[in-house]
């Protein structure tokens, strides 16, 4: 049905043209999907945004053609494109928040869209629309019709999204990382309904995802994208299971069973050779080991603690009445160990971290350091020594660096902020070996951050939490905004940091496999409810919370029988 | 060369926009012009010796009856323009750019301040910039004119009088900053790494200037120059009123005064010449500022 040969799209920059993707071709029969996974800037969403003609100014197409049932695509003029553009070809966005208007109800954006491809009254328009909610899986869809988009929760909103994708009876609809925003529950249902469509409609998806475990649940064929061209293509049982291509191959490894635990990732020399245990290296080693309380492994336990902000004002005279956010929290974590934390969004996980940190004041409950009391946040001075012991690895690398500092001025800010280090050049050699340590060069001391990419960054994160000599370090979500193979790498270099320095880590995640091989305990956390805790391999193994079996169930996964 | 303007995305959004290129060029030879005046103005309108009353109401030279010693004509005091405008044109720029500086520091150090506190603190800053923005900035600008005159006495009067109406127009303008600052620190604030320097235990007013200002300059930059821009304007429409300087030290709006009792009376030169000078300092400055949002904010382009 749709038909893309030798497609190149190229940006036009001032250094001269980019080529976005290279002589691609694919193509997608009615009731397939076909996934396209790649990891980030490989030229995913280019190939689909090239389909549905809406590249990004100055991007054009420069060779080949995009036929889809018989039209050639490039040969229409802008207002043919338009016309057939959400008539023949739709489009679901990443963000379901986004991709609705806010200000309009559920029922005017999907009459407005009804309307705009056919020739109907506002009444026949309403009726078909009330029918598609309900063919999506929206109950009551005469009522709910009405809603804002606000009134609906994540999931029921990218319904919402795909029903205004379907209201034309289009041919072919482009899934741009349809379920990354959402939970794994609602994902599941997400991709179930994807499934029914095309199977029930004949509709054609092309479905974007960076996640194998989404590609290996719904899609017929996938093909590999790396740096613009097309690497691997075929069914996905054959491509995944048995792949061909040592890009394919080295992308397989790098994903995280969620069945057993692996010792490291194999992690494939796409990035140039790591050159780790060099001499240089060996310093920061043995300064982090030297000092006498270093070697001494420190836990954290946390006993009945409870975190509550002010809940939404819904009348003058009444005080908002609190929202939970963490309710009567008991967890430890053992000295020299990893306890994983996962939850949904909302859980309250990030809450927890803050709590630890000092950043959030909960309402009660106990934390110790250790022996140590840990004071609870303002109660916590300036000076406290945990401030130096604690260290953490955000999530986001993009926004955890001061992108107006040098690598050098993040770096050394631990080593003279703590008085570990007095002399400037000794700071410097410690700052330059240990980023050998994490895997860096050594010309990355005078760059600024945005010369570094997602995972670059991330390990400068890391060097840095080291500097400050932690004992216990907070992971929250420390690759969920990095590739697949990047993550293999950035988990390799914790727990290789963790064996060798004898660190606690506290590792929060939603991601399932990763924290299964990461975390030697873990703790399972609902609407800032424990629901479960206990050794990983346990919880694995033999989930015993309804909640964690549902997880479990419902994360996406590669079949057993593909795994080489 | 070439290569190091391909690389910067500033410089080559300068050389390919003609409007910029000719806006900067003016504002540079205005700014040349004021700071050099006392070397290069023919004469000092400042010393009653070096002009006489024989000389006055000359036309420029291009006109009839001009004289070559006065390039662009003589006031009625027999006053050269050349010399009057750079003069003027200098006690401008330094009340505007001083008024400028004294409202960045003031309005950005509440805004961050507001921004990083919030809370009561917060509330009480940006109510007072509320009440302060209901105001127009005239009047603002005048009130602090009027009650300095009130409690000053007669003899300070005078020799304040410059720093007086810096302080006047410095007041009514520092709510842009402090606003601006503010949403800007706001945003700043939910970034990890100013969660990080907080978990650290840094002092507040490191965390305020390393590391939450130089991620905030950009806007504030752009302010900046748009506010240069309003801070001259005012300071000619506070002497234009009479309130501002008085007409033995010419500013830019002094003479725009001067030259109203000449408006229709043949003499045009004497008000359109400060006229057109103050217009093209104050829209060179404002099209450079617009210019600096776009490099700052490419997604407005």
């Amino acid at each position: 049905m749709l038909n893309v040969k030798n497609l190149t799209v190229r940006f036009p920059t001032r250094f001269g043209d980019f080529v976005a993707i290279e002589d691609v071709s694919i193509s997608v029969a009615a009731g397939e999907i076909h996934g396209l996974v790649g990891e980030s800037g490989a030229g995913k969403s280019t190939l689909g945004a090239a389909v549905i003609s809406l590249l990004q100014t100055p991007g054009y197409v420069s060779a080949g053609s995009i036929i889809l049932g018989g039209t050639d695509l490039r040969a229409l003029n802008a207002r043919e494109a338009h016309a057939m553009r959400g008539k023949r070809i739709s489009m679901i966005f990443q963000d379901p928040q986004t991709s609705l208007n806010p200000l309009m109800t559920v029922e005017d954006q999907l009459i407005e869209t009804i309307m705009a491809h056919r020739k109907v009254s506002v009444n026949e328009a309403r009726n078909s629309a009330i029918e598609l909610l309900e063919e999506i899986g929206i109950k009551e869809a005469a009522v709910r019709i009405k809603a804002w988009p606000h009134q609906f929760s994540g999931g029921m909103r990218q319904r919402v999204v795909i029903a205004l994708a379907l209201c034309t009876n289009p041919e072919l609809i482009i899934a741009d990382e349809p379920t990354t925003a959402l939970d794994v529950a609602v994902q599941s249902q997400v991709l179930d309904l994807l499934r029914t469509l095309a199977d029930k409609r004949k509709i054609g998806f092309i479905l974007i995802t960076h996640d194998i475990g989404v590609i290996a649940r719904i899609a017929d064929r996938v093909s590999v994208m790396r740096s613009g061209k097309v690497v691997e293509s075929g069914e996905t049982a054959q491509v995944l299971g048995n792949p061909q291509h040592p890009y394919t191959r080295a992308l397989m490894d790098a994903v995280p069973p969620l069945d057993h635990k692996i010792d490291r990732f194999k992690v494939p020399s796409l990035e140039g050779v790591e050159k780790e245990g060099s001499s240089t290296a060996n310093f920061a080693e043995q300064w982090l080991l030297e000092g006498g309380q270093q070697t001494q492994k420190v836990g954290l336990s946390i006993e009945n603690l409870n975190v509550s902000f002010a809940g939404t004002r819904t009348s003058l005279w009444q005080k908002p009445s609190a929202f939970k956010a963490l309710q009567n929290i008991n967890i430890e974590v053992l000295p020299g160990s990893v306890l994983g934390l996962v939850g949904e969004s909302g859980s309250g996980k990030s809450t927890l971290a803050k709590v630890i940190t000092g950043l959030i004041v909960p309402e009660s409950g106990q934390m110790y350091l250790g022996e140590e009391t840990l004071p609870a946040g303002n109660k916590r001075s300036r000076h406290h020594p945990s401030r130096r012991m604690i260290q953490m690895v955000f999530q986001d690398p993009y926004s955890s660096l001061n992108s107006r500092h040098r690598i050098s001025t993040i770096l050394s800010e631990p080593l003279w902020f703590y008085g570990l280090e007095k002399s400037p050049s000794r700071r410097r050699e410690l700052v330059l070996s240990m980023l050998e340590l994490v895997g860096m060069p050594s010309d990355a001391i005078d760059k600024y951050p945005h010369q570094f990419s997602g995972g670059q960054r991330q390990r400068i994160a890391v060097a840095r939490a080291l500097l400050a000599r932690p004992r216990f370090l907070i992971c929250d979500e420390p690759t969920s905004a990095l590739d697949v193979s990047i993550q293999a790498e950035i988990l390799n270099l914790l727990k290789d940091l963790q064996s060798k320095f004898g660190l606690s880590i506290l590792f929060i995640s939603h991601n399932l496999s990763v924290v299964r091989q990461m975390a030697d305990d873990m703790v399972v956390l609902r609407n800032g409810l424990i629901e479960e805790s206990g050794k990983t391999q346990d919880l694995f193994d033999a989930p015993s919370a309804q909640y964690t079996k549902k997880l479990l169930a419902l994360t996406p996964m590669m079949p057993k029988a593909w795994r080489t | 060369m070439k290569n190091f303007i391909k690389r910067s995305e500033g410089l080559w959004l300068f050389v390919h926009s003609p409007a910029v290129m000719v806006s900067a060029l003016v504002a540079v030879l205005i700014f040349l012009g004021a700071a050099l005046a006392p070397w290069i103005a023919p004469t000092n309108p400042y010393d009653l010796a070096s002009f006489s009353l024989m000389d006055g109401l000359l036309p420029p030279v291009w006109e009839e009856g001009g004289v070559a010693k006065f390039s662009l004509g003589t006031d009625d005091q027999g006053r050269d323009m050349v010399s009057s405008i750079l003069y003027g044109a200098r006690l401008s720029l330094l009340i505007g750019l001083s008024a400028m500086v004294i409202a960045t520091v003031l309005g950005v150090g509440l805004g961050v301040a507001a921004g990083f506190y919030g809370g009561r603190f917060d509330a009480i800053v940006m109510r007072i910039a509320d009440i302060q923005l209901a105001l127009p900035a005239i009047l603002t600008a005048l009130l602090i004119d009027g009650v300095a005159r009130g409690i000053l006495p007669p003899e300070m009067q005078q020799s304040l009088r410059v720093s007086v109406l810096t302080l006047a127009i410095a007041l009514s303008l520092w709510v842009n900053f402090a606003r601006t600052a503010r949403a800007s620190t706001f945003v700043e604030m939910n970034k990890e790494y100013v969660h990080a320097a907080i978990i650290m235990g840094q002092r507040p007013i490191r965390i305020m200037l390393v590391h939450i200002l130089p991620n905030i300059l950009g806007p504030l930059l752009v302010i900046m120059t748009v506010d240069l821009a309003s801070a001259i304007l005012l300071e000619a429409t506070l002497s234009f009123l009479g309130i501002g300087l008085p007409a033995d030290s010419p500013s830019l709006g002094t003479l725009i005064r001067i030259g109203m009792q000449f408006m229709l009376s043949g003499e045009w030169w004497i008000l359109w010449i400060p006229t057109l000078f103050l217009v093209a300092l104050v829209v060179s400055i404002n099209t450079l500022g617009d210019f600096l949002r776009d490099v700052f904010n490419p997604g407005l382009r």
